[in-house]
């Protein structure tokens, strides 16, 4: 089967202005987008996020691509190749809006350079990597029949004629009062080399710079543009070959290596992203995916949360999750501020990320393959009387039961709390018997303790306060024996002075 | 070139960060008044004789290099003050015509340097000048090295090609400019082409010939167009000017290492005027390497003292060679704390090549000296006295390093004695036992006491000496620690002056 596209294989693309699912906000995979996806624009990703695969193949097929993508040096060749193909189109941009003929020409003869050079980077990588994926094996054929046919080797072989001829082209400009001239180049030397080795003797160290910079990528004025008309009079045979290149090469970039180019960055992105936290050393896996209802994931935690910790010191807190047998929810109750929507969105966002066919946070994984995930988050500013916001919850309740089916993912987080204890207690029944009959899987917080043990179906699961970090001081008054030296020598300790700590210390520095 | 006068190898960096604790050393050992009697209110020569001083060196060889510079410094005080005048010289005149280097533009850049140059060049004559005829009468091998790379670099074949260039920088005829295609068929690689030697227009020399030349005269009023041109003269020159405003900086820096490093000399010279004029004594201490242990003195005074008091002070001696540890115990205002501070003062002198306040001095180098002093006031009230203390100790500890030097004076003194001491045990015996030299200022018997009974032969205890009368001479000699630092005489003489 010949090679049509790296993320997709053979389904068709998403459409290109979809909206995100409902999910997004609720599990912070906006955010957790807009991260990845910054500095991407021109690639236009987020499409690709939006959308999951339709079959369990292209999710397979996806992650193959990204296992091979982990090896560094086959990321970096194919990050060179998207640096190549990013100058050729900015060349070409350009092209579209300069004055000057000559310099048109110049320019995009430099576009196709940089396009033949990326191709033949791209396939001379491609034949050396140790490639595992369908997908990057047949992306291998494609490319290598692509470098072989006459059309590419006559673009690369012209470009190249016409870049040496005029690389060979040395002028000199007399620069007067209002006037200039311009010869061929006879050898003249620089002056600067001379007045520089005088003064040599005198250095000592760095000095300013006083280079001016910003000539390069200034344009071309009407004076430049003359000069460079006075240059293709003096050498008129290289500037007659760049013509006639331009002419026969308008348009030579290729459409399926151009989608290639776009789709790939969905997959760099992303590890990109996974690259700047590499300092919180959180682990990574690829997820079993299935239709089993028998899930689990060690170590897992927040993707969204890690990136905005990533700059602090504070460390990520992994968590594990399970479900057994006939266990379908997650009950998740316990003291505030304690992580439990945290772990919700993290339950959320470990399946959507792993049905994109993506790494996902966490040492190991056996997930859901769930056709879609429904959330109920409480707004915090809602404005609005507490009846309308019941009827409100309800209602949004109710029309998740509606949608929902037995493959279906379900993430409710502190429903019903703006209502009376007992109201919340028997709707939560309610609404759990239901959620229970539908036999999907979901994480349900909630500040109800008795739903924690439901039925044989729902797991409980705490959270915690956590336990004193040993390596600050506690503080604390403990009684003991008073030995008369305890308080100058607690004291010493607390400055690490006692003789075996100076020691130490004295002997550490000075090693 | 390089001025190379106070280290043989490298320049004297100004910006080199003062070692941890110097803001202790100069509180504790009154520094402040020895900079201000070197600088004489001198805001520059003050910036630099603090550094130096402070940023002691360790390398025997390396003080005796400065120290024989400064002798050559004491025996031709003129000389060494004319030299001193020519970077003042540039620096005042770049400051009256405004000179220097503020341009953006290439032209701009170029036309100041060669000012510039021109300016400095004549300076460098007279260096030249002063070098010529009077380098042979320096001794030392800094200074020596010094003369005669002035008169090596600097003949008047250099100064004939320095001008040359200078004269061809103005460009009376246009400039010439060379360039090759870039990308887009952009002009890249611009370089000024060096003018050719023949006579008359050179210019229009190189374009009579047959090559074909193609030529366009700009609309007179086409101001675009001229300021394009402008930017294309200014691309030709980048190079050259960036050559020449280098050179000018260059050689700017140059007279300012001179200015720099001959700064800690002339502070020497005001520093010897002083104590000249109050009659006290110097010498050239004789500096050991830092692995040994050695101290002795004769007329050891506190500089900081006589130059605040601008009177004759009590000098003292020592004999502490192969010791450890120096206890100083004995009567309240017995001159231990001078004695300590003249010992510290001694030290860094010593260590940056100036001469030291007494008629003899020898020492080991040692890396580093720190004072932990008692402080009387706790700025901060967040901890207690105690703590803060032992906060300091631990900054220093930081720092410590073997064969380094610490002066304690009445620390671990802001809790009971007994804690105090135990502390004190502790700590001086980790700094013993890391190899670092302590001298300890304490009227804590109890510590002094433990100290003298081990019978250490690396170990030293001085007191205080008081007449059986109770006066004091302010002088120390070896003696065992008594148990009462004597404040029931200070106490009874401050009573007894308060009734008379």
């Amino acid at each position: 089967m010949s090679f049509t596209s790296i993320l997709f294989d053979h389904e068709p693309p998403p459409p290109e202005n979809i909206s995100p699912p409902a999910c997004f906000a609720d599990l912070n995979l906006d955010q957790l987008v807009d991260w990845v996806t910054a500095r991407k624009e021109e690639y236009r990703l987020k499409p690709f996020f939006y959308v999951p695969p339709a079959t369990l193949d292209t999710l397979c097929y996806r992650q193959d691509v990204l296992r091979d993508l982990l090896d560094e040096t086959w990321l970096t060749q194919v990050k060179t190749f998207a640096g190549q193909m990013a100058q050729a189109r900015r060349y070409l941009t350009m092209v579209e809006k300069l004055d000057f003929e000559l310099h048109r020409q110049g320019w995009l003869l430099q576009a196709a350079l940089t396009y033949c050079q990326a191709i033949r980077d791209l396939d001379e990588a491609l034949c050396a990597a140790n490639l595992r994926s369908r997908g990057f094996q047949e992306l291998r054929e494609y490319v290598h029949a692509y470098t072989q046919s006459p059309a590419f080797q006559s673009l690369c072989s012209q470009a190249h004629a016409v870049e040496r001829a005029l690389a060979d082209v040395r002028y000199v400009i007399q620069i007067q009062a209002g006037r200039f001239s311009v010869r061929r180049y006879e050898g003249e030397s620089d002056y600067s080399v001379e007045v520089e080795r005088t003064f040599e003797k005198f250095r000592q160290g760095a000095v300013k710079d006083y280079r001016a910079t910003g000539y390069e990528a200034a344009g071309m004025n009407h004076i430049q543009a003359k000069i460079l008309e006075f240059v293709a009079r003096l050498f008129p045979e290289p500037f007659a070959a760049l013509e006639q290149f331009c002419q026969q090469h308008a348009r030579f970039a290729e459409q399926t290596l151009l989608r290639f180019d776009r789709e790939v960055q969905f997959y760099i992105a992303y590890l990109d992203y996974l690259k700047t936290l590499e300092h919180k050393h959180l682990p990574f896996c690829f997820p079993e995916v299935s239709e089993s209802r028998e899930i689990f994931a060690r170590e897992t935690f927040d993707l969204a949360l890690a990136g905005s910790l990533a700059l602090s010191s504070t460390p990520v807190v992994c968590n594990d999750f399970e479900l057994h047998g006939t266990e379908r929810v997650l009950v998740v109750t316990g003291p505030n501020q304690g992580g439990k929507t945290t772990f919700a969105r993290t339950v959320g966002q470990i399946h959507y990320l792993a049905r994109l066919g993506l790494l996902v946070p966490g040492r190991e994984a056996r997930l859901f393959l769930f056709d879609q995930i429904f959330t109920h988050f409480e707004r915090e500013e809602d404005l609005r009387n507490l009846s309308g916001k019941l009827q409100d919850d309800l209602s949004r309740i109710h029309a998740i039961l509606e949608q929902a089916t037995s493959r279906s993912l379900l993430i409710l987080n502190e429903i019903f709390s703006s209502t009376t204890l007992a109201d919340a207690l028997f709707l939560s029944r309610e609404i759990m018997t239901r959620v229970l009959n539908l036999d999907a899987p979901g994480v349900w917080v909630t500040f109800l303790d008795e739903l924690a043990s439901f039925s044989e179906k729902t797991v409980s699961m705490v959270s915690t306060v956590a336990p004193e970090n040993p390596a600050e001081r506690t503080f604390r008054i403990l009684r003991k024996p008073a030995d008369g030296l305890a308080y100058a020598l607690s004291l010493a300790e607390k400055h690490r002075l006692t003789y075996e700590h100076i020691r130490a210390r004295i002997q550490e520095g000075a090693a | 070139m390089n001025v190379f006068l106070l280290f043989p190898d490298r320049d004297f960096d100004p910006k080199a960060p003062l070692p941890p604790q110097s803001e202790a050393l100069i509180q504790d050992l009154e520094l402040e008044t020895v900079f201000q009697a070197m600088a004489r209110s001198d805001k520059f020569l003050y910036q630099t004789i603090r550094q130096v001083l402070l940023s002691s060196l360790t390398d025997p060889a390396e003080i005796r290099y400065r120290q024989d510079i400064l002798r050559d410094c004491l025996a031709h005080p003129e000389t060494v003050r004319r030299l001193y005048a020519i970077p003042l010289e540039a620096l005042y005149r770049k400051q009256k015509h405004w000179m220097g280097i503020f341009s953006r533009t290439p032209g701009g850049i170029l036309s100041s340097a060669v000012q510039m140059l021109e300016m400095f060049v004549e300076l460098l004559r007279r260096l030249e000048q002063i070098a010529r005829e009077e380098g042979d009468a320096f001794q030392s091998a800094g200074w020596r090295r010094f003369f005669e790379m002035i008169r090596r670099e600097l003949d008047e074949a250099y100064f004939l090609e320095v001008e040359k260039h200078l004269r061809q920088l103005r460009f009376r005829e246009g400039v010439l400019v060379s360039a090759r295609l870039g990308r887009g068929n952009e002009g890249i690689d611009y370089f000024l082409c060096k003018p050719r030697p023949s006579q008359g227009h050179w210019a229009k020399k190189i374009f009579s010939r047959k090559a074909p030349v193609y030529s366009f005269t700009l609309h007179p009023r086409d101001d675009h167009g001229a300021r394009a041109l402008g930017d294309l003269r200014d691309r030709g020159l980048n190079l050259v000017a960036n050559a020449a405003a280098q050179s000018a900086d260059h050689i700017d820096n140059f007279l300012n290492v001179l200015r720099q490093e001959l700064a800690f000399y002339i502070g020497a010279l005001h520093l010897a005027e002083s104590l000249g004029a109050l009659e006290m004594p110097f010498c050239f201490p004789n500096v050991l390497s830092a692995h040994t242990r050695k101290h002795t003195f004769d007329g050891l005074y506190d500089v900081a003292l006589a130059l605040a008091t601008q009177h004759r002070v009590v000098g003292n001696e020592l004999e502490a060679d192969e010791r450890d540890l120096v206890f100083i115990t004995g009567a309240n205002q017995g001159g231990k704390s001078t004695l300590l501070r003249s010992i510290g003062q001694a030290q860094l002198m010593a260590q940056c090549g100036l001469f030291v306040p007494a008629g003899s001095f020898s020492a080991n180098a040692v890396q580093g000296v720190f004072t932990h002093y008692r402080r009387e006031e706790d700025a901060s009230m967040k901890s207690g006295k105690f703590d803060e203390e032992l906060g300091r100790m631990s900054a220093i500890v930081n720092h410590l390093r073997p064969d380094a030097l610490v002066l304690f004076n009445e620390s671990f003194a802001a809790t009971n004695e007994r804690e105090g001491a135990e502390i004190a045990r502790q700590v001086i015996d980790a700094l013993l036992e890391c190899g670092i030299k302590v001298f300890f200022v304490t009227h804590q018997y109890e510590l002094a006491r433990g100290y003298y009974e081990r019978h250490n032969p690396r170990h030293l205890f001085l007191r205080a000496e008081r007449r059986p009368d109770g006066s004091r001479t302010f002088k120390l000699f070896p003696a065992a620690p008594l148990p009462t630092s004597f404040g029931v005489d200070v106490y009874q003489k401050i009573f007894r002056d308060s009734l008379a």
